[in-house]
């Protein structure tokens, strides 16, 4: 059969594009389906995320005066009787820092979501015994390390409706790298 | 020792890329020392060939003479047992793939003790059908293999330190391994729950006791992102996060989340703590980079360099590694007198995305002080920055995505030491 030079090169260019979407697409030719569905308890169960417009927090509450105690006990160790640091991380103060030749990155000057502060201890902490602590337990250790920073009033309450509406003092110091974005 | 009569392409003595395929090593290096030792002991019956050798034995191990095979540089935050890193050998190490066993670690909360009979990977969030996968039905996925390279986020950090610190190649530059890594496409597990139309990310969480999280962009999981089951033919070991771990090509690899319990679809990102307060690049505006994923182009030269001292005048190889989080390594030039003039070095025949390349580049040493270099450039046409440009806005301590040339002087003894330039 005879084909124009034109025909022939739009022929060949579909031939390459469907070897290549071939190879692409290799594995998603036959799959054996076995994901095992779960209900919605199962997954409640399991899931740890949390967001920071607060979707995933548990219910519970606490404050700075109760988590106090639980950070004497818990945290101080590491982090220092008022945040301040011992062998781990600083916690708190460094306000102000960032751009002044000696950052001092802590939950107050840096971190731009409070939800983080939840989440995190709540995945990691105590570093000994992660998973150990309550809801309630957690949010007043988060309420602690907020009040270390002057973020909320010592005995101002957080729960899972209002911990994400905590202003961060650094919020808006983050950027995204340049091709992520939300969309 | 006889000299060599080739001509160097560069200053300081570089020979350059052509060098080994023209000219029989031997030939040019003439009659070493080293060669007469050779000799003298190959006319005796050396004592292992008069007993017979040992047997066979499950699994193999380095010969007793190598005892520099280890991973170096082991460090854990103070209290802690487990949280911390050791790094990849690399000055005594050829070739692309690193040994399972030396491939480097950066845990949060220690190595978890998994039992792939109870493990569950759970697909949930914003899809169709949240499922759960066990290993045994992995297995009987479509799988795909890669040669690619892994490299912390906080690799060559050093580098940023105002003086260079007193250190060797691995505890430098160790924080990169390369591996074939086997395992299933997570884009058939996310197309099995069915993804809804407003996800946008995934929240990728390990089963360590930090349950360490991350927040991946949808477009990169259904790009290239697997659940790895398999490193060099094995089973993931448990430093590498067997059963099962996210393997994220040419990503920071704090997002290749190891022990890979669950995939949270969502629209937005998690803000975890490791994407927040930790693996983001603070400038000297005050202003926080976030999700900056791709690992930028680099090389190092993993021999000459601290430790590997040159024992003689002559021609010796400079071989390093090359790599780019955005695909193949076009080209490595090698420098030895500062970065003044640059020869290309020759690129080993595995040249593959996302992976580790091996170059070499034939010198002359003579024995005045020289200053090694090594620059590569990417598919993209990126050219590996030198430190200066590297600093430039970053804050202090902004440890992470150092991708800067580095740089090692050979002194008039041989030794090398690294240095900036």
């Amino acid at each position: 059969m005879f084909m124009s030079n034109g025909a022939y090169r739009a022929m060949s260019f579909a031939v390459a594009l469907s070897a290549a979407t071939t190879t692409a697409l290799a594995w998603s030719a036959e799959q054996p389906n076995l994901g095992v569905e779960l209900s919605p308890a199962e997954i409640a169960e399991m899931n740890l995320t949390v967001l920071p417009d607060g979707t995933g927090l548990p219910p519970g509450s606490g404050s700075a005066a109760q988590g106090q105690t639980i950070y004497a006990v818990q945290c101080a160790a590491c982090h220092g009787v008022e945040g301040q640091g011992n062998l781990n991380d600083r916690l708190s103060g460094g306000h102000g820092s960032l751009s002044s030749g000696a950052p001092v990155k802590t939950i107050g000057s840096y971190w731009p979501y409070a939800t983080t502060v939840f989440d995190y201890v709540r995945r990691a902490m105590p570093y000994a015994s992660p998973g150990s602590l309550s809801p309630d337990q957690l949010y007043a250790v988060t309420a602690y390390l907020l009040f270390l920073n002057g973020i909320v009033d010592r005995d101002q309450t957080l729960n899972e409706t209002n911990l994400n509406h905590i202003q961060m003092p650094n919020r808006n110091n983050f950027v995204w790298a340049a091709g992520v974005s939300a969309d | 020792m006889k000299e060599t009569s080739a001509v160097p392409v560069a200053g300081n003595g570089l020979l350059g890329r052509r060098y080994f395929l023209k000219t029989s090593a031997s030939a040019a290096i003439g009659v070493s020392a080293a060669l007469l030792s050779a000799r003298a002991s190959a006319a005796q019956r050396e004592t292992w060939m008069r007993v017979p050798g040992s047997g066979m034995s499950e699994a193999g191990a380095p010969s007793r003479f190598e005892t520099q095979l280890k991973r170096t540089a082991i460090g854990a935050q103070p209290g802690t047992v487990g949280s911390g890193a050791s790094r990849t050998p690399l000055e005594h190490l050829d070739g692309i793939i690193t040994p399972s066993r030396l491939h480097f670690e950066r845990h949060h909360n220690g190595i978890p003790d998994i039992d792939p009979a109870q493990h569950k990977l759970v697909v949930h969030g914003l899809v169709d059908r949240p499922l759960a996968f066990d290993l045994e039905s992995l297995h009987r996925y479509s799988q795909v293999s890669r040669i690619q390279f892994l490299e912390c986020s906080g690799n060559s950090g050093a580098l940023i330190a105002p003086q260079p610190l007193k250190a060797n190649c691995s505890t430098l530059h160790g924080l990169i391994s390369g591996s074939e890594w086997g395992g299933v496409p997570l884009a058939a597990l996310l197309e099995e729950a069915g993804v809804q139309s407003k996800a946008r990310w995934i929240v990728a969480e390990g089963a360590d006791a930090a349950a360490m999280a991350r927040s991946v962009p949808l477009h990169k999981v259904m790009d290239d992102a697997i659940i790895a089951l398999y490193q060099n033919g094995e089973p993931l070991r448990p430093a590498n996060g067997y059963p099962m771990r996210l393997f994220l090509p040419g990503w920071e690899g704090n997002a290749s989340v190891k022990w890979l319990r669950s995939i949270h679809v969502t629209d937005q990102p998690a803000m975890t703590k490791d994407e927040t307060s930790k693996y983001s690049d603070l400038r000297d505006d005050g202003i926080a980079e976030q999700f900056t994923f791709p690992m930028g182009v680099k090389s190092v030269i993993t021999s000459p360099s601290p430790g590997l001292k040159l024992n003689e005048h002559g021609i010796y190889q400079v071989s390093g590694l090359a790599w780019s989080g955005v695909g193949v390594i076009r080209r490595v030039e090698v420098s030895a007198d500062g970065g003044v003039s640059w020869a290309d070095a020759a690129l080993d025949e595995h040249v593959l995305p996302k992976s580790l390349t091996r170059f070499r580049c034939a010198w002359h040493y003579r024995g005045a002080p020289a200053t090694l270099l090594s620059r590569a450039t990417d598919q993209a046409g990126n050219v590996q920055p030198t430190r200066t440009a590297l600093m430039q806005g970053r804050a202090p301590g902004s440890i992470y995505h150092c991708n800067a040339i580095a740089a090692w002087q050979i002194d008039a003894n041989g030794e090398a030491h690294h240095v900036y330039v």
